[in-house]
C-alpha cells in the first residue's frame, strides 16, 4: 500500500509532461513514420526506404552532411572568440543583446538582403572594382550558402558558449598561470574543457537546423547546393508523396537523435 | 499535486480550444453566401481595381487569395477547408480535378460573354465543351535573354543554343520539374508528356551536360534577377518574360523551334463553393471585353479574349512572341495530367539533374 502511494506521488509530477510529450511530440513522429511506409495509393510498402539507398539520395545525404560540417565549423571558428571577448568586456549584457538583437528580424527578409548584397551589381562587387578586379560570381554559388547559413546561425552559437564561459570560475584560469601554464596551454587544458557542454549545445542547435535548410539554397545558393530539405518540400509540394517525404524525415530524425547522443552532455555529479 | 492537476487541465482546455478554433475557422470560410465571392488566384494575376468595380456592380463582397503552384491550390480545395468560389488553375490540374470530381459544372446561359474567347481557346482535349473551366489567360514557355550580354550567333531558334560553351554559368532555369524536364525532352526532339523512362533517362542525361551552363535554378526571383542583368539567359512562361521586358527594355524573348509548351489558366468552381451564383457573375465579369483588356494591359499575359484584342495596343496583340500565330501554335504542347506516379519520376529526374552541379 505504502509503495503504491510512493508511486503514485513519484510518477504524479510527470503527468502533465507525458500528455504534452505524447499529443506534441509521439504522435507526429508516429504519424511520419506511419506515412513513410505507404506508397502513393495508400498501400503498405518499403520501397520509400529502398528508394532512399540510390545513389540519388546517398549522395543527397552526404552532402547534406558536408555543408552543415562546414557551417558549423565556421559559425565554432568565428563563435567561440566572439563569446569570449564578450566576456571579458564591460558591458557584456550590452553586447551579446546588440548580437541578439539582428536574429529578431525575420530570416527571408536577411536572406533577400543578401541576394542584393552579393548580386554582380551589389555593394560587394563594387568594393572589388573599386580595387581594380573584375566583378565577381559571389551570389549561387556554395560560398555564399555557407556564408549566409554562418552568419544566420553565429547568434545561437554565440550564446550557449558565452553562458558557459561566463559562469566559469575566474580563479581557475589564476591558478593555471600560477602554476607555470602558458595561456594555450590554460585554454587547451583549463577553459575549453570546462566550456564544452556550451560548445556542444551550439553545436547542436546548427548542426540539426543546418542538415535540412532548404530556403537558403533556393535563394542564396541557386539550387546549386541541394540538400535534404529540398527533396522535402519536393516530394510534399510538388510529388505530392507524403510517403517519400515523410521516409526522409524520418532519416532525418534518425541523424539528430544520432548528433544529439555524440554531443550528448555528461551527467552531473561527474568529474568537473 | 493540485498544481498538477491544473497543469494538465490547462492543456486539456488549450487543446480543446484550439480544435474549436479550428472548427469554428472552417465553418466561417464555408459560410459564404449570396453577398461575399472567395476568389482563389495566382499571385499578381489580376488588376485589383477590377474586383472593385465587380463588388461595386453587384454588390458581391469579393474575398481575394492567392497561390503560387497549382499543386498547393489543389491541396487547399481538395482539404475543403476553405469555402473558394473560384479558382485558376492550369490546364493539367483541372483535368485531375476533374477526375477527382472537384469541379461544378459551368452553366453556360449564365456566361453570355464566353462569345467573346477566340475558338482557338474553346473545347480543348482537357475540358471538352468547355464544360467546367472558362479560358483566363494563356501563354508559352520560352527564353528571355540579353543580346547585349551574350554573342550573336546565339538566337534561340533552337533549344541546342542553351547548350553553347559561351553561356557557361550564365542561365537561370525556373525551379519546376515539368519546364526543366520538358525542355530537356523537347531539345531531343520529344513530346513533353511523354510516359518512358528511357526517354526521361535520355533527356536527363542531356540535361545533364547543360549543368555548366546553369547559374541558377530558382522561382519567381529570376524577374528582378534579370531585370537587373545578373544573369544574360532564362527559362521563362511568356508572361514573366514580358513583365520583365516592360522594366528592362534590352531583353528579348523566343519560343525554340523543336517545340515548347502551351498552357492554359482556366476559371473554374470549385466543389468547396458556397455562391454558385455570384461565382457565375464573376466569370461573366472577366470575360467581358472591357474588363478583360484592363486585366490583361495589367498582368501581361496573353488574353483568349478576341473581343479585348480590339481594345488592345495593335503592339501587343500582333506580337508573334506573345501571340504565336496559330501554325506556330501547332507546334506547342499542352501539359497532360501525367498521375502521380509519372509526376514522381519527373521529379526524381529533376532532382537528380539538380544534383549534378
Amino acid at each position: 500500500m505504502g509503495t503504491k502511494i510512493m508511486n503514485k506521488t513519484a510518477k504524479g509530477p510527470l503527468i502533465p509532461y507525458i500528455f504534452w510529450i505524447l499529443l506534441f511530440v509521439i504522435a507526429p513522429i508516429a504519424l511520419i513514420v506511419y506515412y513513410s511506409v505507404l506508397d502513393l495509393n495508400g498501400n503498405f510498402t518499403l520501397t520509400n526506404y529502398a528508394k532512399f539507398f540510390t545513389p540519388v539520395y546517398l549522395k543527397m545525404t552526404l552532402s547534406s552532411f558536408w555543408y552543415a560540417f562546414l557551417i558549423t565549423l565556421f559559425t565554432l571558428l568565428f563563435a567561440y572568440p566572439t563569446a569570449y571577448l564578450l566576456t571579458k568586456t564591460k558591458h557584456k549584457q550590452l553586447w551579446l543583446m546588440l548580437i541578439i538583437i539582428p536574429s529578431w528580424i525575420n530570416l527571408l527578409l536577411k536572406t533577400y538582403a543578401f541576394i542584393g548584397i552579393f548580386g554582380l551589381y551589389g555593394p560587394i562587387n563594387a568594393m572589388i572594382e573599386v580595387f581594380g578586379f573584375n566583378p565577381k560570381q559571389i551570389l549561387f554559388t556554395d560560398f555564399s550558402f555557407v556564408f549566409v547559413s554562418v552568419y544566420i546561425f553565429i547568434p545561437f552559437m554565440i550564446i550557449p558558449i558565452f553562458n558557459s564561459l561566463d559562469k566559469m570560475n575566474p580563479s581557475l584560469i589564476y591558478a593555471a598561470r600560477d602554476l607555470g601554464a602558458s595561456s594555450w596551454t590554460t585554454f587547451r587544458r583549463v577553459i575549453f574543457p570546462l566550456t564544452i557542454d556550451g560548445v556542444k549545445s551550439g553545436i547542436q542547435v546548427t548542426f540539426i537546423p543546418a542538415l535540412s535548410l532548404f530556403m537558403i539554397t533556393r535563394l542564396i545558393a541557386g539550387n546549386q547546393v541541394i540538400t535534404l530539405g529540398t527533396a522535402i518540400e519536393q516530394q510534399f509540394l510538388v510529388s505530392q508523396n507524403w510517403g517519400m517525404g515523410s521516409t526522409i524525415a524520418v532519416f532525418l530524425i534518425l541523424f539528430m537523435v544520432l548528433t544529439m547522443l555524440f554531443t550528448r552532455q555528461k551527467s552531473k555529479g561527474g568529474r568537473v | 499535486m493540485r498544481d498538477l492537476i491544473q497543469a494538465t487541465v490547462a492543456i486539456v482546455i488549450v487543446c480543446a480550444l484550439l480544435f474549436v478554433a479550428v472548427d469554428r475557422m472552417q465553418s466561417a470560410g464555408s459560410a459564404g453566401s449570396k453577398d461575399t465571392l472567395t476568389v482563389y488566384n495566382w499571385g499578381e494575376y489580376i488588376d485589383p481595381e477590377l474586383i472593385d468595380k465587380f463588388e461595386e456592380e453587384t454588390g458581391i463582397k469579393v474575398t481575394y487569395e492567392t497561390f503560387d503552384s497549382n499543386e498547393a491550390m489543389l491541396t487547399k480545395v481538395q482539404q475543403g477547408g476553405s469555402a473558394y468560389d473560384i479558382a485558376v488553375p492550369s490546364e493539367y490540374t483541372i483535368e485531375s480535378m476533374k477526375d477527382d470530381d472537384l469541379l461544378i459544372p459551368i452553366d453556360h446561359s449564365l456566361v453570355p460573354n464566353l462569345q467573346n474567347i477566340n475558338e482557338d481557346f474553346l473545347d480543348l482535349p482537357f475540358d471538352p465543351g468547355n464544360e467546367y473551366s472558362i479560358p483566363y489567360f494563356w501563354g508559352t514557355v520560352g527564353i528571355v535573354y540579353n543580346p547585349n550580354l551574350i554573342e550573336d550567333h546565339l538566337t534561340f531558334e533552337s533549344w541546342d543554343d542553351l547548350w553553347d560553351p559561351s553561356l557557361e554559368r550564365k542561365i537561370f532555369l525556373v525551379d519546376g520539374s515539368r519546364e526543366v524536364i520538358g525542355m530537356g525532352l523537347n531539345s531531343i526532339g520529344h513530346s513533353l508528356n511523354v510516359k518512358d523512362d528511357k526517354l526521361l533517362r535520355e533527356a536527363t542525361d542531356n540535361l545533364i551536360k547543360l549543368s555548366p551552363n546553369i547559374k541558377a535554378i530558382i522561382g519567381d526571383e529570376i524577374t528582378p534577377l534579370m531585370i537587373n542583368n545578373e544573369a544574360s539567359v532564362a527559362l521563362t512562361f511568356s508572361g514573366q518574360a514580358a513583365d520583365m521586358m516592360w522594366e528592362n527594355e534590352e531583353l528579348e524573348f523566343a519560343v525554340p523551334q523543336e517545340g515548347s509548351n502551351l498552357w492554359f489558366d482556366n476559371m473554374v468552381i470549385p466543389k468547396t463553393s458556397k455562391n454558385i451564383e455570384g461565382a457565375h457573375k464573376f466569370i461573366n465579369f472577366m470575360l467581358d471585353a472591357e474588363n478583360a483588356a484592363q486585366n490583361t494591359d495589367y498582368v501581361g499575359y496573353s488574353s483568349p479574349n478576341e473581343a479585348a484584342w480590339e481594345l488592345l495596343d495593335e503592339e501587343v496583340v500582333d506580337d508573334e512572341r506573345f501571340y504565336p500565330s496559330h501554325e506556330q501554335r501547332e507546334k506547342l504542347e499542352v501539359y497532360e495530367n501525367l498521375g502521380l506516379e509519372w509526376l514522381g519520376k519527373y521529379n526524381e529526374y529533376f532532382l537528380e539533374f539538380k544534383m549534378s552541379f
